[in-house]
């Protein structure tokens, strides 16, 4: 009996080997399919169980933290101050997923991220559970707050974006109307279901999208700095002279192109470069941005940042572009930043802030520190410069051109002791561009001999003064504003 | 956690120094089961301590009572050994202690992830590990009174008809009797309650239906390979030979059938047809076996819609997701996201998976562990089972043969159906993991038949029973010369 019993042990080892194959293909080969299945609910509790890091200011006010329940997922996301900050943090819900930083920095937050290798191996170790890391932003709480009251004050739809030019540093990002990030994270899932259908309802003005990197507008005059920008790196000088018409004729069109409100600048026939960006004369712009040609401007564009291309802070930018130009007339309007010219708020003050750190452009960057579960560092983030969009003079001159400007802009608010160089813009869209109210554009950085903030500021559809808004009457008194809650004043 | 008891001591089974030379003591190898024991604690408190850390953020002196508790009853079933059967295989009774300790703890860890559950009908969660505990003292103390009261497994074979038929009566009990005593619970009518216990006598069925068909073969043997036509290049016995054999069989998994209880069927269906084949040693049984059951499998599937369901739920688990597919899909889930290393004991979610301490614990191993200790657990039944059978091999009477093979090989195909179930390797047919599962039936039936596998090695490993000394011979030139009339 000793032979078939001796099969009977093969047979059994054969049965061992087929479990051992299958458990090997389910949990080895297709773990990472049944893992990430949506029915499968484990991860995503595991992850919402997880004490999650928190999201802190600059001064270690936080953003996004966590506060322990009794309930199955055992940590409440809190945003204390929600709507403020909900561009930038985002939100973190069961039901919905996640946006903002809560899903660009997700892996340092749920501690999944390679920087936190050792911590899980000793968490492992411990038996404790992993804990995620915290992240600490370059946003100014005071700065942030005044950017978001000074929009939301008259129910602006717009954004505020300030940042160091120096570093890059982001000191603040707001996008109006906001929301609270709260309800959405709520452990309840009706209470997540209602703010949900509530924030996306199609009439309520888009509050999850933040306009500060998610929106592209035209940028109108404030485009003129970056001609402007492109004119003196081709050799043109603070008083080159260009037309001073009141209206120009688009070559080879019927269509005029008139300077606000049709008036002339300089002695109407010429006015120099200077007076033409400090009164924001189209005429004169347009006419530059003819003589420069496409080549040349976009490829001062591409050094400010504007190519077509996305990227990250991390928050995922939008791409700013200059359009294809694709004629002389489109040139001649992109010159004046209308056509198909497209900034992000962000750009825009990305734009100021290379020229106020002297031609160097910095990669903008929101998060500054990686902090562990004890908010010991465990990585910093530097400032990195991407490249250089202008020379040091060049960049001295146009300043000084925008200090003329700010000294021509209108507009309360205005600092004592101060000296803020600035441009504004009111930028026409719509299909009827007379009868669409323009957005007002604000971008300026100071101090300007020294500037240590730079801001971008824009209101939608002409805020409070409608048809009649310009940049100055509506954008500037909120940049202004920021820009003096920063130094103090 | 959970690596595999190291098999590498002693002497192989059956070797010179236990079999032959009956002047010297063979060793017994009892302090290596005992130091194996040990090892096993260590592993069970260590997945103790790590399920109430992970579950309830704190250690408590429950631990230690546990711990010693679960020692303590290990002990005792050891010194049995050591008194009863000195000779039984070091390592078979560690692996029971690992699985039986492994079980509990999950089973534990179920009770907790379960606490604060509240049913439809808002009856809460009843823990079930205590319970549990209790069982396993009763199964340990059965377990000591076979090796005590059976003191040679050939006693077994001589009531063989009377274990067969009681076998068949406890199988049909619960079938026959009213709802009161038999409640149908899940579908399926095998229990009996007896006050407060719920006891499926299908479980020890099993066993007495095994000594049963065991014994038969044994008896008959002779006539199988002797008597019978040739068919087809077979010699097969003849009818009234085995009639009684097919017709026990045959009842057995048709009432199994019947019963809604497939895992038991299959798991039985497997064991007589290895006790054929051991017996007869004639793999065309098993040819015909298959055959057989391939034809039965595909009729029960056309006649019976919980065969249908269980075969869709195989070929794919997610059609059917929020509702007949859900436990599988759940089960597939769980190893999927244990993956190679596992969630961590305490760490997993076997709240998520319907009747996750009985059919399914091996799933919630499998994702808290991970594949890692899934295959750990895999191999520990494996060494159990080969251990068992390696018993059988070195024994010397046919029965404790053919006894021996089959109840070692009951155990391996058992987890083979239930895991293979679990992981869809095959159609989940419900059973119980051996000594993992949360139920007495099964836990007493198991020990009964560790006892039994015990008792076998013992028989195997000890020193020969010196027959009675032969008188000596005188030397052949010194005997009387007698006289042989040739017959006429």
């Amino acid at each position: 009996m000793n032979t078939p019993l001796r099969r009977v042990g093969l047979a059994m080892m054969a049965m061992i080997l087929l479990l051992l194959g299958n458990a090997t293909w389910v949990q080895v080969i297709n773990a990472d399919d049944y893992r990430k299945d949506p029915r499968n609910r484990r991860v995503l509790l595991d992850e919402y169980s997880r004490k999650r890091g928190m999201i802190i200011a600059a001064d270690g006010t936080p953003l996004a933290e966590v506060q322990e329940t009794d309930d199955r997922l055992k940590f409440l996301r809190k945003y204390p101050n929600g709507a403020v900050y909900a561009p930038v943090t985002g939100y973190f819900s069961v039901t919905y997923g996640t946006s903002g930083l809560e899903r660009t920095e997700n892996d340092l937050l749920n501690g999944s991220d390679d920087r936190l290798f050792a911590r899980r191996v000793s968490a492992l170790i411990t038996g404790r559970d992993p804990v995620g890391a915290s992240v600490q932003l370059s946003i100014v709480p005071k700065v942030q707050q005044i950017a978001y009251d000074q929009l939301t004050r008259k129910n602006f739809t717009g954004s505020v974006v300030a940042m160091n030019p120096k570093t890059g540093e982001i000191l603040a990002m707001v996008s109006t109307p906001s929301y609270d990030p709260n309800p959405l994270a709520s452990h309840d899932g009706d209470e997540q279901a209602v703010a949900w259908k509530g924030l996306t309802a199609k009439d309520n003005g888009n509050p999850l999208m933040n306009r500060a990197t998610s929106a592209i507008y035209p940028p109108g005059s404030t485009a003129k700095l970056l001609v402007t920008a492109a004119a003196l790196e081709d050799g043109k000088t603070k008083d080159s002279t260009f037309t001073g018409a009141p209206s120009i004729i688009l070559p080879g069109t019927q269509t005029p192109l008139p300077n606000f409100n049709n008036s002339p600048c300089g002695d109407g026939t010429t006015t120099t470069l200077i007076n033409a960006l400090a009164k924001s004369c189209n005429t004169a712009f347009a006419e530059l941005a003819g003589q420069l040609g496409v080549d040349k401007l976009r490829k001062q564009a591409e050094k400010f940042g504007i190519d077509d291309k996305g990227s990250n802070v991390p928050l995922p930018v939008a791409a700013s572009t200059l359009g294809p130009m694709s004629d002389e007339p489109s040139l001649y309007q992109s010159g004046i930043g209308q056509r198909d010219v497209r900034f992000t708020p962000l750009q825009n003050a990305v734009v100021a802030a290379t020229i106020a750190n002297g031609g160097k452009r910095m990669q903008p960057q929101l998060v500054t520190k990686i902090l562990g579960p004890d908010l010991s560092p465990i990585d910093e983030i530097d400032p990195d410069q991407v490249e250089r969009a202008m020379s040091a003079e060049n960049a001295a001159t146009l300043r000084d051109m925008m200090i003329q400007s700010e000294i021509n802009t209108g507009g309360e608010g205005r600092l004592q002791n101060v000296q803020i160089a600035s441009k504004t813009g009111t930028a026409e869209h719509g299909e009827d561009a007379l009868k669409t109210k323009p957005h007002a554009w604000y971008v300026a950085f100071a101090p300007a001999q020294d500037p240590t903030i730079a801001v971008a500021v824009i209101v939608e559809d002409g805020g409070d003064r409608g048809l009649g808004a310009t940049g100055g009457k509506v954008a500037a008194p909120i940049g202004r504003a920021v820009i003096g809650a920063y130094l103090g004043r | 956690m959970g690596s595999p008891i190291p098999v590498g001591e002693g002497t192989p089974v059956g070797s010179a120094a236990t079999s032959t030379s009956p002047g010297l003591k063979a060793p017994t190898k009892r302090g290596t089961e005992l130091v194996m024991l040990a090892f096993a604690a260590g592993l069970v408190t260590l997945a103790l301590i790590l399920v109430e850390l992970n579950q309830e953020r704190a250690l408590t002196m429950r631990i230690v009572y546990l711990g010693l508790a679960y020692l303590a009853l290990f002990a005792l079933a050891h010194l049995a050994v050591r008194r009863w059967a000195p000779y039984a295989d070091p390592a078979i009774l560690p692996c029971v202690a690992l699985l039986n300790g492994l079980g509990l703890v999950m089973i534990h860890r179920i009770d907790l992830a379960q606490k604060d559950t509240v049913f439809d009908d808002g009856t809460t969660w009843d823990p079930v590990a205590f319970k549990q505990v209790v069982w396993t003292a009763i199964a340990l103390s059965l377990f000591a009174a076979v090796l005590k009261f059976l003191s040679d497994h050939r006693t077994l074979a001589r009531y063989g008809y009377t274990f067969g038929l009681l076998g068949l009566v406890a199988l049909l009990l619960p079938g026959v009797l009213p709802g009161f005593i038999a409640p149908t619970i899940n579908g399926a009518k095998i229990w009996l309650r007896v006050g407060p216990l719920s006891i499926q006598p299908g479980e020890f069925a099993k066993i007495l239906l095994m000594v049963f068909f065991a014994a038969f073969l044994v008896s008959k043997r002779d006539l199988f390979t002797a008597a019978g036509r040739r068919v087809l290049g077979m010699d097969l016995p003849r009818a009234r030979d085995l009639g009684p054999l097919f017709a026990a069989w045959g009842v057995t998994v048709a009432v199994m059938v019947l019963q809604k209880d497939l895992g038991s069927s299959l798991l039985f269906f497997g064991i007589v047809l290895v006790l054929l084949y051991v017996a007869t040693e004639r793999a065309a049984w098993v040819v015909l076996g298959l055959i057989m059951f391939s034809g039965g499998a595909v009729i029960a599937w056309k006649l019976f819609s919980h065969v249908q369901i269980r075969v869709a739920n195989w070929v794919d688990p997610f059609a059917d997701y929020n509702d007949k597919g859900y436990q599988i899909a759940q089960s597939l889930f769980a190893l999927g996201t244990g993956g190679i290393g596992g969630a961590g004991l305490g760490a997993g979610r076997p709240e998520m998976i319907p009747e996750s301490n009985t059919d399914f614990i091996t799933a919630v191993i499998g994702e808290e562990l991970g594949f890692v200790g899934f295959a750990a657990l895999l191999l520990i039944y494996m060494i159990f089972a080969l251990r068992g059978l390696r018993s059988a091999i070195a024994v010397r009477d046919s029965f404790g043969k053919l006894l021996g093979g089959g109840l070692a090989f009951a155990v391996c195909f058992q987890v083979f159906i239930i895991v293979g179930g679990v992981t869809k390797l095959i159609p989940m047919t419900g059973i119980t993991a051996p000594f993992l599962s949360a139920g007495g039936s099964s836990l007493l039936a198991n020990y009964i038949l560790v006892a039994l596998l015990l008792r076998i090695s013992d028989a195997a490993r000890g020193p020969k029973v010196v027959a009675k000394p032969k008188l000596p011979q005188p030397a052949i030139a010194d005997q009387h010369t007698v006289m042989v009339e040739r017959p006429k």
